[in-house]
């Protein structure tokens, strides 16, 4: 076997880069306008209709770990291939700081597993300095987005409401599902203390949006992929109808290890390994649109270093890998006792929260700058690797018809019964906000390590500061609030400055954004308004990595709709005769 | 689909859509066919996780005197009663004995445990815990069993019986038995129309008129969606 370079006979239009939401945008978007598309994927294929890779409907006794997470980090029925640790991919972290990295190598990347929260960035959220003089404004505003955002609406269907909140634009929505039990007792407790508790936005089907997807069915699981299509990830909505048209070609396994460029600068195609049989191929395309996820893409621009480029593609700003940041999480949980013997019915609803709270504060009037949304969970899911757990702490809760509760731990009959009676019972509450973007929260190349594939791997250097921490102190006390109310018997203590106020490590929300951020000045950004390289003009960026700040929302929605924008100005710049 | 079929539709033109150029369904090299194909589990694993899986499979963890322990503690945990069978009759062991495997810090808990009990009841009455009567062994799991009255030499055995009685009940009701017991009516298809009248007038609950005007109406859900300028649903 030779090593050395093949080249792809064809020559493309355009090279993308990674399969998720941006990069599957972009190749519906790019090829529907005629342009010739290599769609390049770190993983395998992947459709959730095929059985071979089906999750969706499937009972715990169907895994031998009953869908532990010993395998695949949210479970083993969970859609993602990946996690937060893949073999052979490492990467390291600096100065005793942590970040964890979370991938998923597979056709539509991490869309496959998410929670399908699709929200707006608002008016605000673009112009965050102008408010509180922290981190930077976007270069663009909700104007801007806001036709791109309609466009998703309704290509890929969200349900919500219209609720007419200023800096949570409305948009086309499907019906959202009625609440279920707790969500009604939460919402009734978090309304006492004038939290609002409003219907939640997910990319999921409520109704039929075309002849090619079907509608859902409510089995609350779209992290395991779903079979009719029923929610959106980017290899059912987005790839699969642009491979449809004929003029996307898909490389699976195709592990990128960086742009190459000609002398004057331009990028020329991708240089990529193989990894079925670790030989390095080159496409040539025209113009590389990077898609590979924020720090993947990092990963790649600081590994394309060439004389026109020695410090990375278009790094001639040196931020390339800076901006990192994720949003904030902590949570809480506890047991509705009125809930204990509930009646039971089909609960499962779809797969996620039916209602949510908005931020809902004047950061003026408090001591932290940025806000944070509260996801809900509890109620009667299926049971799973779990289930049962904890009788030795949580028994005590459950009470006989004199009152008088049970004794922890135990074993036999009443045990058994006890379980049945508690099933259900369990409400909990998950705080996700935006922290502050710092030019010293980055990754970087480590010097001293490589991937399997002989590629320099990334070193992570990520610490929260006082706004995040104090963030999360409000956090808990708002959970404390609404679960007070709600009568529920709250689980462990409230997390202290010892622990930074439960604030989760940095990565583990999956929404880490920044990277090669965008901006007017090639000296602080390292890419345009249209996430256009400064320093290489046929190079585009369509992932969280171009994102400014991120905001108290979920990044997809964002992704989604910036990466159309980006696309129509890559068609723009075809037509121009400019790339 | 492997390389050479690709490669076949490739040359022959036969796919009319766009190419998917590597297969995604490449094993690793020393994942045999005939290794695959006995593995009993099939729920949309990789190539790798199939290897796992069956590698755990293939392991043994107790021995044969641990296993008759975990056969008769689990059925302590969980006994037959009027409503479903025993963690035994639901194969609880087999699924003790797959975790022990698959995440290998429960197993010091899990053996020392089970040795820590075996020398209580050589200790007490001279003889192993298998052979106990049900009087003398219920006297030593009443001493680990309750985690708040326990005594402090207990603490071992607390916290072994605290694993065993995780993993019991999670083994238990996790299975068909387990789930039909707990009586979770969900995993199917089928329409959310909000929760039913009967349990809402139980918790004196009910739905706000906005709610049930912007919420789904089920006998909607397969008319296509269209909207008006502004995103209203026609």
């Amino acid at each position: 076997m030779s090593f050395q370079i093949k080249e792809q006979d064809k020559k493309y239009d355009v090279c993308i880069v990674g399969s998720g939401a941006g990069g599957g945008m972009a190749a519906k978007i790019l090829s529907e306008a005629g342009l010739s598309v290599a769609l390049l994927e770190a993983g395998g294929d992947y459709d959730p209709a095929k059985d071979e890779y089906r999750t969706q409907l499937r009972w715990p006794w169907e895994s031998p770990r009953r869908g532990a997470n010993t395998q695949r980090a949210f479970g083993d029925f969970d859609a993602a291939w990946g996690g937060w640790e893949i073999e052979g991919e490492p990467y390291t972290r600096k100065d005793g700081t942590q970040f964890d990295w979370f991938r998923a190598r597979m056709l539509g990347g991490r869309t496959n597993h998410w929670g399908r929260i699709s929200l707006r960035f608002g008016p605000l959220d673009f112009k965050r300095k102008d408010i509180d003089g922290l981190g930077d404004n976007w270069p663009i505003g909700y104007e801007d987005v806001k036709p791109y955002y309609d466009k998703v609406d309704q290509l890929i269907g969200v349900f919500g409401s219209k609720e007419g909140i200023y800096n949570e634009p409305d948009g086309f929505f499907l019906p959202p599902p009625k609440p279920r039990l707790h969500e009604l007792f939460i919402k009734k407790a978090a309304m006492s203390s004038k939290i609002p508790v409003i219907p939640s936005r997910l990319s999921i089907l409520t109704r039929r949006i075309n002849d090619e997807r079907g509608f859902c069915f409510f089995c609350a699981q779209c992290n395991r992929g779903c079979q009719v299509y029923g929610d959106f990830s980017s290899s059912t909505c987005l790839v699969k109808p642009a491979m449809e048209k004929g003029k996307v070609d898909l490389y699976t396994h195709a592990m990128v290890r960086e742009v190459l460029t000609d002398t004057s600068g331009l990028a020329q195609g991708v240089l990529y390994i193989d990894k079925t049989d670790l030989n390095e191929y080159k496409i040539s395309a025209r113009a590389v649109v990077l898609a590979a996820s924020a720090c993947e893409t990092a990963r790649i621009m600081l590994n394309s270093k060439s004389k026109a480029h020695p410090d990375g593609l278009s790094n001639s700003s040196g931020v390339i890998g800076h901006y990192l940041h994720d949003s904030t999480g902590t949570d809480r949980m506890g047991i509705l006792p009125h809930l204990i013997d509930r009646p039971r019915y089909n609960e499962d609803g779809v797969g996620g929260l039916h209602v949510y709270t908005p931020w809902w504060l004047d950061n003026k009037k408090l001591d932290f700058p940025r806000g944070y949304h509260i996801e809900y969970w509890g109620g009667m899911g299926m049971p799973s690797y779990g289930t049962g757990f904890g009788m030795d702490t949580m028994r005590q809760y459950i009470k006989d018809e004199f009152g008088t509760p049970s004794p922890n731990g135990g074993y036999g009959v009443s045990l058994k019964n006890d379980i049945r009676r508690i099933y259900g019972a369990r409400v909990g509450m998950s705080g996700r906000g935006e922290s502050i973007p710092q030019f010293d929260n980055y990754c970087e190349l480590d010097p001293n390590t490589v991937d399997k594939y002989g590629i320099p791997v990334l070193r992570f250097h990520y610490k929260w500061t006082d706004h995040e921490r104090k963030q999360s102190k409000h956090m808990h006390d708002t959970f404390e609030e609404i679960l007070t109310n709600m009568g529920a018997i709250i689980f462990g203590e409230k997390p202290g400055p010892d622990t930074e106020y439960g604030l989760l490590a940095p990565g583990r929300i999956i929404h880490e954004v920044g990277t090669t951020r965008m901006g007017h000045d090639p000296k602080t950004s390292v890419l345009n308004s249209y996430a256009q390289a400064h320093d290489c003009k046929n190079l585009f960026v369509v992932d969280g990595g171009s994102f400014v700040s991120q905001a108290d929302k979920n990044p997809t929605w964002t992704i989604l709709a910036l990466a159309w924008r980006t696309s129509d100005y890559i068609i723009q710049q075809f037509k121009n005769q400019n790339i | 689909m492997d390389r050479r079929e690709n490669l076949r539709l490739l040359l022959s033109g036969s796919l009319a859509t766009g190419f998917i150029l590597t297969a995604g369904c490449n094993l690793p090299e020393n994942a045999k066919e005939e290794n695959v194909a006995i593995t009993t589990y099939n729920y949309g694993r990789t190539p790798e996780e199939v290897l796992h899986d069956q590698k755990m499979e293939n392991d043994v963890f107790f021995t044969e005197r641990e296993r008759k322990m975990v056969e008769i503690l689990v059925d302590i945990i969980i006994p037959k009663d009027e409503k479903s069978g025993s963690a035994t009759d639901a194969g609880v062991p087999d699924f003790i004995e797959f975790m022990m495997k698959d995440y290998p810090n429960f197993q010091l808990t899990m053996r020392g445990g089970l040795q820590w009990l075996e020398s209580m009841s050589l200790k007490q009455y001279n003889q192993s815990f298998t052979d106990l009567n049900e009087q003398q062994r219920m006297g030593i799991i009443d001493e680990i069993a309750w985690p708040d009255k326990a005594t402090q030499e207990m603490a071992y055995g607390v916290r072994f019986f605290n694993l065993m009685r995780n993993l019991t009940c999670t083994g238990f009701f996790t299975t068909e038995m387990g789930i039909k017991d707990l009586d979770y009516q969900g995993n199917t298809p089928n329409q959310w129309d909000g929760v039913p009248q009967e349990v809402l007038d139980k918790y004196g609950l009910s739905y706000d008129e906005r709610t049930l005007e912007i919420c789904l109406n089920v006998k909607d859900q397969h008319k296509i969606a269209q909207w008006d300028e502004e995103g209203n649903l026609i």
